[in-house]
């Protein structure tokens, strides 16, 4: 905004690939984050994208067809994907809550969502854990029912539901807070049934939200390690998360596996997320047609 | 915009479904924390925490986090400074490099410096040779939670700088102000609330984050486990009042840090970036 008018006087030799200034310590801010990135982000995936190939792109195809390799990656992106399509209505529905009512103890409530982010991991997965054991509180009610809750897919599934709520809720709350009440009342003037107004007026501004929602928590939910190992009970090709492997394969000193998986989850998770912006982009022209 | 009742046949379903889910998948953990921890009373709850290992392991979460989290202050002070003060090509691919790690699993995270530094890494020779330990020592819990937590303070000032414009830098660069003393007068005071925001949240990640320091400390018990991995040996070891005692500092961790947060965004919504109003 105003920095491109802070030019200096003309006549200084403009720089090709930066535009000129009068604020000073560009060199130092940018050579220190250039830096640090290099050393810290850069370098290290470097090693993540080039040390699978070691053993040829036959070891790479070799461990990725592995039985447990393949039913890992498929409960950790079907599990993501599950828990964090129902943390969509469920995130809409306390995002407006807290947004649309007001009840005592309101700011409390909406403070306590952001828990999942500031709760350890390794916290939260011992506790689900003693919530959804057949003797905890709630896996006692489940196992009544017959069914197994911790120890199996359904446990991975709950974990991944606590971690991603908050995405969603916080992703939509904003665009429901400032959503013009002026459009909803107009509708309600001109006779739309709520369910009208909800479906007509209030979903499609939210949506482009609920699936930024949606993509941030699936992606969360897919590297997610610390709350999920405690309560899945890591049976090999049952109830064995994808970043499990990855540790398990280190152990074996099989450093090129370890890093095929890694960098298999990373082009999964990027291609989602590259779907999902797509549909947005989609949905926004659609909504401009 | 003053929220109202608008769908009344709607509006106690609406509440009752969403303090059952928070109850059920929010609460409901923490309560069971401290639940777990006190089970066997307040003695048997001191008892594992005054552990030589215990202590330990919360001074080498101490120690992780005082050198991670000032390195990842001023890696975003800088990137914020460079990003939002500047014009230049291929911001947003630098922005894109900075959030990156947020979309990283944790384990990936504490991998890639195996595959650097571990006994088979690309420089894990030179390093034998050299007697130098990376992995399955601090600093490669350093690194680990360096990686995890880089965006955090970034992320806070780069938007909150950007809405700010350099105006006021500006102003006082021609009035005749040096660099630093623009910074420091100007700029620091302008940013500081959103910076405490950052570190708050980069600390208690740093503190509390299991999957990548899982990966490069190889827990051994009382050398380099952390207090997040201290609750897991104990648990694995079936200690489990050992495991929630140790696990219900860390939630307690995580309440002061909401509660800290929650202030900072009523008190300074103002001075944090737009997201972070409420």
């Amino acid at each position: 905004m105003t920095v491109a008018t802070l030019a200096p006087p003309a006549g200084k030799p403009r720089s090709r690939w930066k535009e000129p200034s009068i604020l000073p310590g560009f060199p130092l801010a940018m050579g220190w984050t250039l830096a640090y990135l290099g050393l810290i982000v850069v370098l290290p995936l470097t090693a993540l994208v080039l040390r699978p190939w070691e053993a040829g792109v036959a070891g790479v195809w070799a461990t990725l067809t592995e039985d447990r390799v393949l039913a890992a990656l498929r409960l950790s992106f079907g599990a993501s994907l599950l828990a964090a399509l129902t943390n969509v209505p469920l995130g809409l529905m306390t995002a407006w809550t807290l947004t649309r009512y007001e009840f005592p103890g309101r700011r409390i409530i909406d403070a306590f969502v952001d828990l999942p982010f500031a709760l350890p991991t390794a916290v939260a997965g011992i506790a689900l854990t003693a919530i959804y054991a057949p003797t905890g509180v709630l896996g006692e009610q489940f196992a009544r029912l017959g069914i197994k809750t911790a120890y199996t897919p359904i446990g991975v599934y709950i974990a991944l539901l606590f971690i991603g709520l908050p995405f969603v809720v916080r992703t939509v709350q904003p665009v429901l807070q400032d959503l013009d009440r002026e459009v909803e009342e107009a509708a309600q003037t001109l006779g739309a049934t709520n369910l009208q107004r909800f479906r007509l007026v209030v979903l499609p501004a939210v949506l482009p939200a609920l699936i930024s929602g949606f993509s941030l928590a699936f992606a969360r939910a897919v590297g997610e390690y610390g709350s999920v190992i405690f309560i899945a009970g890591n049976m090999p090709l049952k109830s064995e998360i994808a970043p499990l492997l990855i540790v398990i394969k280190l152990e074996q000193y099989d450093y090129a596996g370890a890093a095929t998986v890694g960098l298999a989850m990373l082009v999964i998770s990027f291609g989602a997320l590259l779907a999902v912006n797509f549909l947005q982009i989609f949905l926004a022209r659609r909504g401009r047609a | 915009m003053n929220p109202t009742i608008r769908l009344p046949g709607l509006a106690p379903l609406m509440l009752l479904g969403t303090l059952a889910v928070l109850g059920v998948l929010i609460v409901l953990p923490l309560g069971v924390v401290f639940h777990q921890a006190f089970a066997k009373g307040l003695a048997a709850y001191i008892e594992p925490l005054t552990h030589p290992d215990a202590l330990h392991a919360i001074q080498l979460t101490l120690t992780v986090a005082a050198i991670s989290v000032p390195l990842n202050a001023v890696f975003g002070v800088a990137a914020a400074w460079a990003i939002a003060r500047f014009e230049f090509k291929g911001k947003s691919l630098l922005v894109t490099f900075i959030d990156l790690p947020f979309s990283m699993s944790p384990v990936v995270s504490g991998l890639v410096w195996v595959l650097l530094f571990g006994a088979q890494g690309w420089f894990g020779p030179w390093l034998r040779d050299h007697d130098i330990r990376i992995i399955f020592a601090t600093t490669g819990l350093v690194l680990a939670t360096v990686l995890v937590t880089l965006p955090f303070v970034a992320r806070e000032l780069i938007p909150l700088m950007q809405d700010q414009g350099a105006d006021e830098e500006a102003a006082a660069l021609t009035l005749g102000a040096g660099g630093w003393t623009t910074f420091r007068r100007v700029t620091l005071p302008n940013i500081k609330w959103a910076l405490l925001y950052g570190v708050l949240l980069c600390n208690a990640r740093a503190m509390g984050e299991f999957g990548a320091v899982s990966v490069v400390s190889g827990s051994v018990r009382g050398v380099t486990t952390t207090l997040p991995l201290h609750v897991e040996v104990l648990y694995n070891d079936y200690e489990f009042v050992g495991a929630f005692a140790a696990a219900s500092i860390l939630a307690g961790l995580g309440l002061v840090t909401l509660v800290l947060k929650t202030v900072l965004e009523w008190r300074h919504s103002g001075e944090l970036s737009a997201g972070r109003r409420h």
